[in-house]
């Protein structure tokens, strides 16, 4: 692993070699919108060990239910209804408590209730397409949702994203900042998308697609999906005569 | 116990795509009624201590055109140069301060914008100080992993000649890349290029 060197600070240098590069020309977005200079390398400094703080104060009791958070009363959300939870952690395995994970997502025909949307797919009117929460003492988050459609997208004459749901992520430090997409078990559409194929490692593609998961599936209501997330972890340091981290 | 666990890979970043507004800002996008504001867009009160600046800005692809999808984040010090963060090891920052603030462009302009308060300089554990400046994070559509780059002030010479992170900027003319300029009655420019003769020094942080 890359990321033992020798620089200083808090916190892990982020594995570039891991990470998606900036340029992937099959993303055709991609390379009007890639930085060409190489990256400034520096040391956390407090700017970077430090962060944001939501309370719980922030979360609505619906807010992680996207079922009926946009729906009228009574009403939910069209599709097939999923249960997607995991742990938030950092790169040494220790949960990260109290972190805002925001999500959106498409309905379940691909279509995203946005300004720029064109896709013919009709919108759902009790499909709004976001949701957050606070992860809990132990790092677990919890959505209620409905499984998105997959949809076509003009990259080339016939791109089609596979089903995914948006996740921004807030750990305790800015340096952790991460926004990512979480993808479904046996979609014959991951290998396809070149956005998925801009992270350079097949172990990477397979960490942001999630699992099915029968002991999380609510009978009769809804599957469980499982979807663990890493965030950047600190350099170790000793605390009470044990070793934290590496 | 084993003394060394190998460390975890961090989740592959991908990219915020052209809908980040549902998720982000969805007030802003027309998704009304989920949550009471979008947040990060408002980061200061009445008593709020400090100096009024506002930043505008856009961002600008590698054929000029603004990046009209994009979704900037800030993080700054308080007045004081102290993080309201419980990280924040150096002492207690100002409650009424948030220190964090979310900017969605213009979808017709790409302008973004942020109404704040001038960060005070920060000295780290050495003493050593870094001049005022505050954290720039950009994502959007074509941006497969978030850009992270710093605003300086350009009425701060005498702070930004001894900030050890605008020293460490080759060639010397990039620096200039992280200046905010001074347009008069606390309002800042700071216009960020992703790519081409004028583009801006992004960091590996």
């Amino acid at each position: 692993m890359s990321n033992d060197d020798e620089r200083p600070g808090a916190w892990l240098p982020r594995e570039r070699d891991w990470q998606p590069p900036a340029l992937a020309p099959d993303y055709r977005s991609s390379v009007a919108r890639s930085p060409r200079q190489p990256l400034l390398a520096f040391p956390t400094t407090p700017s970077e060990e430090t962060g944001p703080v939501f309370g719980h104060t922030l979360i609505g009791p619906q807010d992680h239910d996207l079922l009926h958070n946009f729906a009228r009363d009574g009403a939910s959300a069209i599709g097939p209804r999923i249960v997607v939870y995991g742990q938030l952690r950092d790169q040494s395995g220790r949960a990260v408590p109290e972190a805002l994970i925001e999500i959106w997502q498409a309905n379940a025909g691909g279509r995203y209730r946005h300004y720029n949307e064109t896709y013919i797919a009709p919108l759902d009117p009790n499909f709004g397409g976001c949701g957050r929460c606070i992860t809990d003492a132990n790092g677990y988050y919890e959505f209620h949702t409905i499984h998105p459609g997959a949809y076509p997208w003009p990259n080339g004459p016939n791109s089609w994203r596979p089903a995914h749901i948006h996740f921004s992520i807030f750990g305790q430090a800015f340096a952790q900042r991460l926004i990512t997409q979480m993808y479904f078990e046996g979609d014959p559409l991951i290998p396809l998308c070149p956005i998925v194929n801009a992270i350079p490692h097949r172990e990477g593609v397979e960490s942001l697609i999630a699992k099915l998961d029968m002991e999380k599936t609510l009978p009769m209501d809804s599957l469980g999906y499982r979807f663990d997330i890493v965030l950047r972890g600190r350099r170790q340091t000793y605390f009470e005569n044990r070793r934290e981290g590496l | 116990m084993s003394s060394k666990t190998p460390l975890l890979h961090e989740s592959p970043s991908q990219t915020a795509g052209p809908y980040v507004h549902i998720g982000l800002t969805p007030i802003f996008s027309g998704v009304d009624g989920v949550y009471r504001e979008d947040p990060g867009s408002v980061m200061v009160n009445d008593k709020t201590s400090g100096e009024r600046i506002c930043i505008t800005g856009c961002v600008y692809d590698g054929e000029g055109a603004p990046v009209a999808d994009a979704m900037i984040e800030i993080w700054q010090a308080d007045a004081t140069g102290l993080y309201p963060s419980p990280q924040e090891t150096r002492g207690s920052a100002d409650p009424n301060f948030i220190g964090w603030g979310r900017s969605a462009a213009d979808p017709d302009s790409g302008e973004f914008r942020f109404d704040t308060i001038k960060p005070g300089a920060l000295a780290d554990a050495d003493g050593n100080l870094a001049a005022p400046h505050i954290t720039v994070w950009i994502v959007a559509r074509g941006i497969n992993i978030g850009l992270h780059t710093r605003l300086y002030f350009d009425d701060e010479d005498d702070a930004n000649a001894g900030d050890a992170l605008l020293a460490a900027v080759e060639p010397r003319e990039r620096a200039a890349s992280l200046l905010a300029q001074s347009q008069g009655d606390g309002n800042y420019r700071f216009d960020i290029y992703l790519q081409g003769a004028r583009e801006t020094v992004f960091l590996d942080i």
